[in-house]
C-alpha cells in the first residue's frame, strides 16, 4: 500500500495487554499507517468516572476504559478514530464496549469500531477493520462521491465469487461473476467478461477499483487506482444503488465466508462489525443446504419463499450439525420448502443475533451480495426485525459498483 | 523466611511491608520483571505472547476470558509456590490494581482454597485503621516464621 497520512487510533481496551495481542493490533494498525495512541488521564479521571456515566462496573480496567472515552468526548486528546476492544466471553467488558461505542458515536465525530478478542486474534484479522476505519477517518472527500463519472471497472475478489463492473456514467453497462478459483485468473475471467457485455476494451478504462479478499493481489497486478477494503465499498455501493445516498441506512452482507452489519450515515460507515467467527452463519450453510436439496443455490430462495420455517426444528447454528438437523428433517418427511425457510431463517437469526446487536438498525435495511438474492434471506431478515428491507439492482455486484463508482473519483489524478 | 502471596498483586505497598518483616513477596511485578529482561521479547506491554493466554488454561478453562488467563498465566505459578497470603479487600486503586475482577475472583478463591496461614482486611479509610493496618501485617508477618498452619482473619 502507498504510505499515507499518518491516522492516531485511541485504543480504548480491557486485556488486551494479557492476551498476548497488543502486537497484532500495532502491527494491524501500522499496515494501514495508522498509529496507536491511549488517551491521557488521572486517578481522579478514573474515580469519577462511574458516577460521571452512571455505569458502575467491577474491573478497573474498564473504568480506565470510560475514563478514557470521556477524555475524548471532551476533546482532551488528539485523535482520529477510535478502536474499542476487550476480551471476548467477558459480560461485564460487553456491555461497556457497546455502552461506550454508542456514547462515543453519538457525542462526537470519531468514526469508531469495536472488537472482542480472543488470544487466537491476528494482525491479519483486524486489518480489514482498520482498514475501513482509517479510510473513514482520511478519505472523507473520496467517500462523499455520489455520482459515477467517465468509464470506471471495479472488481470484488471475494471469497467465494469474483465479481466485476464495468460502469459508465453512473449506470452499469457490464458484468462479470464467476466462481474463485485462482484469485488472479478469476479475477480476470470476470473483468473480460465484463468488458464483452460492455463492448469496451481494457484501455478505455479511465480508472480501475478493486475491493474483497484478494483485493491487495488483484490491485497490484492491475495497477488498481484504488485498493480498498469491503466495509467502506459495499457502504458506498449499497447506498447508491439502493437511490439512499443522503440520512441513516444499515447495509447487511451476508457473504461466503463472513458478514458485515453496517450502520452508514451520508453513505460514509459509522460502526460495524464482521462477523467470520462460524459457518454456520454465512453464505456457505446455504450452498451446502442448496446442495443437499439437489438445487442451485439460485432456485433456494424461491423454494424457501413457500416454506414454513417453524416446521423444521434446527438444533444447532453449527455448518455440520444445523445441516444434519435439516438432513433429519428431510428424513421425518419435512419438505424441501420449509427445510430451505429454516436454513435462511437459522443463517439470519445468528446475523441477528450476535451482530446486530452491536449495530444501531436504522431504516432502510439495505441487503446486499449474492446471498440477499435468496429471497427466502430478505424476507427471514423482515421477519425478524418486523421492518421493510431493501434489496438493490445489481445488489450481488455491490462491492464492484462501489469500487467503481469510488475509482471514478480518481480519473483526473 | 516464608514466600508470601499478596493482593493487590502489584501493590508495591504491601510488596514492601513483606520484605521488610523479613519474608519474601511473591508479586505481580517480579514476574513482568522476567519478562522485560528476558531477551528477544518486545517492551511491556507488548511482553505477554499469545502462548502465555494458553498457559492459564491451567488455571481457568478456554471459556474465561483470554486476559483473564493471560494475568493467570503470570500469578498462577506464584499461587503455587505461595507458604501464606495477605489479602487486602475492596483496596483503592491507587494501593494496587489487578485491572480485571474476575482475575481478582479467581486468586482471592485460589489463595484461600491452598489452606495456608491467611490474613485478610479491608483496606484502611483513616489514619487510624491505616496504623493498625500496618501492625496486624507486622503481627502477621512476625507470627509466620516457619509456622505453617493457622489462618489469621480481621
Amino acid at each position: 500500500m502507498a504510505k499515507e497520512n499518518l491516522v492516531k487510533i485511541a485504543q480504548l481496551s480491557c486485556g488486551s495487554e494479557y492476551s498476548g495481542i497488543q502486537k497484532e493490533i500495532e502491527t494491524a494498525a501500522a499496515m494501514v499507517d495508522a498509529e496507536i495512541i491511549f488517551p491521557e488521564i488521572t486517578i481522579d479521571d478514573v474515580k469519577a468516572v462511574e458516577e460521571r456515566f452512571g455505569l458502575q462496573v467491577a474491573s478497573p480496567d474498564l473504568k480506565l476504559m470510560m475514563a478514557r472515552a470521556q477524555a475524548l468526548v471532551d476533546g482532551k486528546t488528539n485523535a482520529d478514530a477510535v478502536l474499542i476492544a476487550t476480551c471476548f466471553r467477558c459480560a461485564e467488558a460487553a456491555l461497556v464496549r457497546n455502552e461506550m461505542r454508542r456514547y462515543i458515536h453519538e457525542n462526537s465525530k470519531f468514526p469508531v469500531i469495536s472488537y472482542s478478542f480472543t488470544e487466537r486474534t491476528t494482525a491479519g484479522t483486524l486489518l480489514t477493520r482498520l482498514e475501513a476505519l482509517t479510510t473513514t477517518a482520511r478519505r472523507r472527500s473520496l467517500l462523499a462521491r455520489e455520482h459515477q463519472e467517465g468509464l470506471t471497472a471495479g472488481i470484488d475478489s471475494g471469497s467465494t465469487t469474483t465479481k466485476a463492473v464495468i460502469m459508465q456514467d453512473d449506470k452499469v453497462v457490464g458484468t462479470g461473476w464467476v466462481p474463485t478459483v485462482k484469485v488472479m485468473e478469476s479475477a480476470t475471467e470476470a473483468l473480460n467478461n465484463a468488458m464483452k457485455e460492455a463492448g469496451i476494451t481494457r484501455d478505455a478504462i479511465q480508472a480501475l477499483g478493486v475491493t474483497g479478499y484478494g483485493r491487495f493481489l488483484i490491485g497490484d497486478e492491475f495497477k488498481a487506482d484504488l485498493i480498498q477494503e469491503e466495509i467502506t465499498v459495499n457502504s458506498k455501493g449499497a447506498v447508491y444503488l439502493a437511490g439512499h445516498q443522503k440520512g441513516q441506512a444499515t447495509v447487511i452482507d451476508i457473504g461466503g465466508m463472513d458478514n458485515k452489519a453496517i450502520s452508514v450515515q451520508d453513505g460514509i460507515p459509522g460502526m460495524f462489525t464482521m462477523g467470520g467467527i462460524c459457518a454456520g452463519a454465512s453464505g456457505r450453510f446455504l450452498e451446502m443446504t442448496s446442495k443437499r436439496l439437489g438445487v442451485d443455490i439460485t432456485e433456494l430462495g424461491a423454494l424457501a419463499i413457500k416454506g414454513m420455517q417453524e416446521h423444521v426444528e434446527m438444533n444447532s447454528y453449527c455448518i455440520v450439525f444445523g445441516i444434519q438437523s435439516l438432513v433429519n428433517s428431510l428424513a421425518k418427511g419435512s419438505v424441501p420448502e420449509d427445510v430451505a425457510a429454516a436454513a435462511c431463517y437459522s443463517v439470519v437469526e445468528q446475523v441477528f443475533e450476535q451482530q446486530l446487536q452491536e449495530v444501531e438498525v436504522k431504516e432502510p435495511l439495505i441487503m446486499v451480495g449474492g446471498s440477499s438474492l435468496i429471497e427466502g434471506v430478505p424476507k427471514a431478515m423482515h421477519d425478524l426485525l418486523k421492518i421493510d428491507v431493501t434489496v438493490p439492482p445489481h445488489s450481488q455486484y455491490i462491492g464492484a459498483v462501489g469500487a467503481a463508482l469510488l475509482a471514478s473519483g480518481f480519473i483526473n489524478k | 523466611m516464608v514466600k508470601v502471596f499478596i493482593y493487590p498483586s502489584n501493590s508495591l505497598i504491601l510488596s514492601d511491608l513483606v520484605d521488610r518483616f523479613g519474608h519474601e513477596p511473591l508479586a505481580m511485578m517480579q514476574e513482568i520483571g522476567k519478562k522485560i529482561r528476558t531477551a528477544g521479547l518486545d517492551s511491556p506491554p507488548i511482553n505477554i505472547t499469545p502462548e502465555d493466554p494458553k498457559l492459564g488454561l491451567k488455571y481457568a478453562a478456554v471459556e474465561v476470558p483470554a486476559g483473564v488467563r493471560g494475568r493467570m498465566s503470570l500469578l498462577g505459578p506464584l499461587l503455587e509456590e505461595a507458604e501464606a497470603g495477605i489479602i487486602v479487600r475492596e483496596p483503592d486503586i491507587s494501593f494496587g490494581c489487578m485491572g480485571c475482577a474476575r482475575t481478582n475472583e479467581l486468586i482471592n478463591f485460589l489463595v484461600r482454597a491452598k489452606k495456608v496461614p491467611l490474613l485478610e482486611m479491608d483496606y484502611p479509610k483513616t489514619e487510624d485503621e491505616a496504623k493498625a493496618f500496618v501492625h496486624k501485617i507486622r503481627e502477621f508477618l512476625d507470627g509466620l516464621s516457619g509456622a505453617q498452619s493457622g489462618k489469621g482473619d480481621e
